[in-house]
This record gives C-alpha cells, sequence and structure tokens, in this order.
C-alpha cells in the first residue's frame, strides 16, 4: 500500500502552516477528507441539490434514493441486520443523547443505576447525568487501573438488579484503549441489561461489526471517519426502535397530525425530524467508499504500524511520559513532558506545523483519576507516515530545548 | 509568529519558579479563575489593608508557562499597590494584551514595565490570551470580592 498516494488524496497536505508542511496528528478530534469527499459535497450543491422527502420532482426522489444509499452502506459497513435500525444525527454526541432522553424517558426511574466507565468522554456521561438530575438516576463508574483497561471484575461487581443501561466507549479517544465491548456485552446481557457503545474512535481506526458485538445501541460519527460534519450515527436494535419514544418533534417524523391526536411515522424517520444534513449525509456515502477502497485491514495494519513507531521514537526521549499502556491500543497517544504545559508544547509544535491537540480531550474524569489537568495527544490517521513521527518527535525535543531541560 | 517572543527567558523563568506562592498571612479578599479550554485553575488570596493598600498577593494553582509567568509576575507588581492603581496596570495590560498599546502607567517603573511587556508576545497566539489574562481578570473579581469563580469562557 502507498501512502504517499493515499496522502495525495488529501488535498489539505498542499498546504503549508507557518511555512511549514502540515504535519496533521489530531485526527481523534477529527480527520481531514480527501478529494472524493469534498468533490461529493461540492457536486451534490452544485448540480443534485434538494431536500429529501416529501417533493415527487426528479431531484427530490434522487437526493432520497441517495441519502437511503449512505444509510444501505452505512448498515453494511457495521454490519447491522436492518437499514433501519440506522439513524442519522447531527454528530455522535446527538445519537447518544437521543438515547438517554428517551430511553430514560421510558425506562429510568428514581434510584436506577446507570454504569458508565472512568474512560468516557464527556459525550458520554454528560448525557447520563440528565437523568441523574431529572430523574435522580445513580450514575456508578467502572474503573480502570493505571495502563487505562477497564477493570471488568469491578465493573461486574457494580451490576445490580438496578442498573437499567451500560454505556461503554469502544475505543479511548486518552489512551488509545480498545474496550472488550464483547465481553462486557455479554455480561450485561446475562442479566438482561442493554449496551450502548460509543464509537467516535472506533469506527474509522478499527473492525466494527455490531451485530456480532451484539451490543443494543452503537454512536459515531461520520467528520472522524474522513466524511462532512453534520452527520452523526445512531445504530439502534430494532427492538429497542419499536419501544421508545420519539426525541426531537417536527416535520418528516409523523404519521399524521390532528389537533387533538399525532401519530408517528416508523424507524427511521420517526427519528430524523426537519430537514436532516441531506447533502453531509449523502456525501458520507463517499467517505466509506474511500475507506473500502484502501481496506479496513490494510488501515489498520498501517496505523498499527505508525503508532508502534511513534511509540518506539518517544521511549527514546527521556521526559516524555506516555499516558496508559493498554493491552490492545490503537493509534492515540497522550503523553506529557516534564516541565512543560501541554499548551505550551501544543503552541511549539504548531510553529513546525505540527497538530496535535492539547487540555482534557473532554475526558477530565480520566484526567483526575490518572492526577493529571491536561495531556497532549498526537492521533494516528491513514495519511500519516514515519515521517510525520521524526517531524513530531524532532518538535518535542525542541520544546525541550526551549525550556531548557536537558 | 515569533516563539522566542512568546517564550522570553523572563516568561520561562517565571514559570518554572513563579513567586508568592501559596496562601498568604492574614488574606482578606480571594477569588478563583478557571480555564474551562484546558482545565487550568487559579486561586488567588489578597490581603487589603484599611488604606485599601495590597498589602500581600498570593496565588495557588497549575497551569502552563504563560499563565504561570503571567500570575506570578502580576502578584510581583500588585503587591505594594492602592486599590485604583492595582485596577489602573490590570487595565494598561489587558489593553496591552488585547489592543496592542504600550504600556503608560504611572504605577509602574521602567522596570515593571519591561517586566509587564514580555508577556506581550502572546498578542501573536490568540489561543494563548487566556492563558494570560485569566490571573488579571481574577485580580478584578478578588478585589470587587465578586463571589463567582472567574471562567475564561465567559469574559468579554
Amino acid at each position: 500500500m502507498d501512502i504517499n498516494k493515499i496522502k495525495s488524496q488529501f488535498p489539505i497536505f498542499a498546504r503549508k502552516i507557518n511555512g511549514k508542511p502540515l504535519v496533521y496528528l489530531d485526527s481523534s478530534n477529527s480527520s481531514q477528507k480527501p478529494l472524493s469527499v469534498i468533490n461529493r459535497l461540492n457536486d451534490f450543491y452544485k448540480n443534485e441539490f434538494s431536500n429529501i422527502g416529501r417533493s415527487i420532482h426528479s431531484l427530490a426522489v434522487n437526493a432520497t434514493n441517495k441519502f437511503d444509499e449512505t444509510r444501505v452502506s452505512v448498515k453494511n459497513f457495521i454490519n447491522a441486520k436492518f437499514k433501519e435500525e440506522i439513524i442519522f444525527t447531527k454528530n455522535a454526541t446527538e445519537a447518544i443523547n437521543l438515547i438517554s432522553t428517551t430511553f430514560g424517558q421510558q425506562y429510568i426511574k428514581e434510584g436506577d443505576e446507570i454504569i458508565i466507565t472512568e474512560l468516557e468522554h464527556h459525550s458520554n456521561y454528560v448525557p447520563w447525568h440528565f437523568l441523574r438530575e431529572s430523574k435522580k438516576a445513580i450514575i456508578k463508574f467502572a474503573p480502570i487501573n493505571e495502563d487505562g483497561d477497564i477493570l471488568i471484575d469491578e465493573l461486574k461487581k457494580l451490576i445490580t438488579s438496578k442498573t437499567k443501561i451500560i454505556a461503554i466507549t469502544h475505543l479511548s479517544n486518552v489512551t488509545g484503549t480498545i474496550v472488550p465491548v464483547k465481553e462486557i456485552v455479554e455480561i450485561a446481557h446475562k442479566k438482561k441489561i442493554p449496551v450502548l457503545v460509543d464509537g467516535c474512535q472506533s469506527v474509522p481506526h478499527i473492525n466494527v461489526d455490531v451485530s456480532d458485538l451484539d451490543c443494543d445501541f452503537y454512536a459515531f460519527s461520520g467528520h472522524k471517519a474522513y466524511g462532512p460534519t453534520g452527520v452523526g450515527v445512531l445504530y439502534a436494535k430494532k427492538k429497542w426502535l419499536e419501544k421508545l419514544p420519539p426525541f426531537i418533534g417536527g416535520g418528516a417524523m409523523i404519521s399524521e397530525v390532528k389537533k387533538d391526536k399525532i401519530t408517528y411515522a416508523s424507524f427511521p424517520e420517526k427519528y430524523e425530524a426537519g430537514t436532516m444534513p441531506t447533502a453531509e449525509v449523502i456525501t458520507f456515502n463517499e467517505s466509506i467508499k474511500f475507506i473500502k477502497s484502501i481496506g479496513m485491514n490494510n488501515l489498520i495494519e498501517h496505523e498499527k504500524k505508525i503508532t508502534n513507531y511513534a511509540l518506539e521514537e518517544f521511549k527514546k526521549i527521556n521526559s516524555v511520559k506516555i499516558i496508559g499502556n493498554p493491552k490492545n491500543k490503537a493509534g492515540v497517544i497522550a503523553f506529557t513532558i516534564k516541565g512543560i504545559h501541554p499548551h505550551d508544547i501544543a503552541t511549539i509544535l504548531d510553529e513546525d506545523g505540527v497538530a496535535i491537540r492539547a487540555g482534557h480531550h473532554c475526558c477530565q474524569i480520566f484526567h483526575e483519576k490518572m492526577n493529571l489537568t491536561a495531556t497532549a495527544r498526537a492521533s494516528i490517521g491513514i495519511y500519516n507516515t514515519k515521517e510525520d513521527i521524526d517531524i513530531l518527535c524532532r518538535g518535542i525535543e525542541n520544546c525541550i530545548k526551549i525550556f531548557n531541560l536537558k | 509568529m515569533d516563539l522566542k517572543q512568546l517564550y522570553q527567558d523572563i516568561i520561562l523563568e517565571h514559570g518554572k519558579s513563579p513567586r508568592n506562592k501559596g496562601k498568604c498571612k492574614g488574606y482578606n479578599h480571594e477569588a478563583k479563575g478557571y480555564n474551562p479550554l484546558c482545565g487550568d485553575k487559579v486561586h488567588l488570596y489578597l490581603k487589603l489593608d484599611n488604606n485599601k493598600k495590597i498589602e500581600s498577593l498570593s496565588f495557588e494553582g497549575e497551569g502552563c508557562a504563560i499563565s504561570l509567568a503571567s500570575v506570578s509576575i502580576m502578584t510581583e507588581l500588585i503587591k505594594g499597590k492602592f486599590f485604583d492603581e492595582a485596577k489602573a496596570i490590570m487595565n494598561a495590560f489587558l489593553n496591552m494584551i488585547k489592543n496592542n498599546l504600550e504600556i503608560k502607567s504611572n504605577h509602574l517603573d521602567d522596570d515593571e514595565k519591561t517586566k509587564l511587556m514580555s508577556l506581550s508576545g502572546v498578542k501573536q497566539f490568540p489561543m494563548r490570551v487566556k492563558c494570560a489574562t485569566l490571573s488579571w481578570h481574577t485580580l478584578i473579581s478578588a478585589l470587587d470580592q465578586k463571589k463567582d469563580e472567574v471562567n475564561t469562557e465567559e469574559i468579554n
């Protein structure tokens, strides 16, 4: 596989940042977009634009069909059983909120328990916190160890007869931990507890098969998977969608509207009220095609190679500490440099055209657990090369030099 | 943009060994500041005497080199000043950072002005302005005895 050829499909790498070639190591935050995706969005607006749904005209029929094609592509990509189980939202956060709200409304009562983990992104904690406030539910945190692995036995102990749902990440956006979701789903299902999986980081970087995982809900976003912003996906098992109430009310999600009574459309439309990010959803199909053109296994292999190289190179720099050492790690590397705050690292690296992230990465629970306020994070995408890592490491050495730590 | 302007020796030195850290004795004013973007926190302690003179000023907290240097330099410069002088210095500082204005305060000698101006490099790094201004906004809050924590995302 020729990475330079793949990289050349991303127009952004033609530009310079502060006079230097862009080294983009912030794909966990959001990925860059290949030309095919950018062109598709442009082309749809130029030649095909129409809203989807009700209109009879040719453009509307085409847009409706294309929208549906993305739904089928997503279904196949994550191996769902039915295309109706794929619901589009504006982002993964909204997808999780959709479930926390509707599931909460239907099934959560005062004193009921929700289990999440210390690895969660705020988007898989805050929505459940709303239920803690509105329904007086209890949130329990499955602990992690120093390596950033979830302690499954401890999670098991948290389960009681009051546990109503377990919400876990598939891949940590700080430590890169690949969570044994299937094992957790098995444990939960033995007690008839549904599981929601936050798949934001996993879908673009590891194989995801929701039928094999057997999870009840799976949420992810398009923009981290080489797609446009404005597209989130919620996979939900049919049996839940049949039972859960609607989320946002408005046009397109209704069946019949009377002064005294409203009936709702069937899913997925029931959960897609109002005008959707039509162009973006249609464009997202191109992102899936892009990933498929590389092949998920090739992509995984490449990112593993770059990640391992980065980990080796980091070890050569004494003052760098990598945060977490999970059993199964993807291309997300959080690190600290003794004596330099992550924000200073990010500013100095940016001068070299290196884009990383610094902060708590929306994981304050994790950082608190590790006694950290902030970390620097380099995250790998399909376009990253060993040269990128070399430039990163030279930049880190420059930080150490500026701060006179040697 | 110039990294050398941002990370001047004086900034790095104050960042590494910030002055006036801890709770000062007999403080009668305090305020907290928070930057939700990075999670950095600052807690200021201030002792104002009967003549409205700032007898002592100290801080607790963690942060980047810029925010630590800023709070460290601030405590040095503000200590010993009167309430109104402190506010004038703060305005001069914010004007330097936000409006690119030269420091023209009668309340600071040349050495003090040079110290304060060492923080002016931050102007070129918009994402870092809040690191430099957090402690100063917190100082206002302490002087005015406001109850709420200063939040960098809620400052105009």
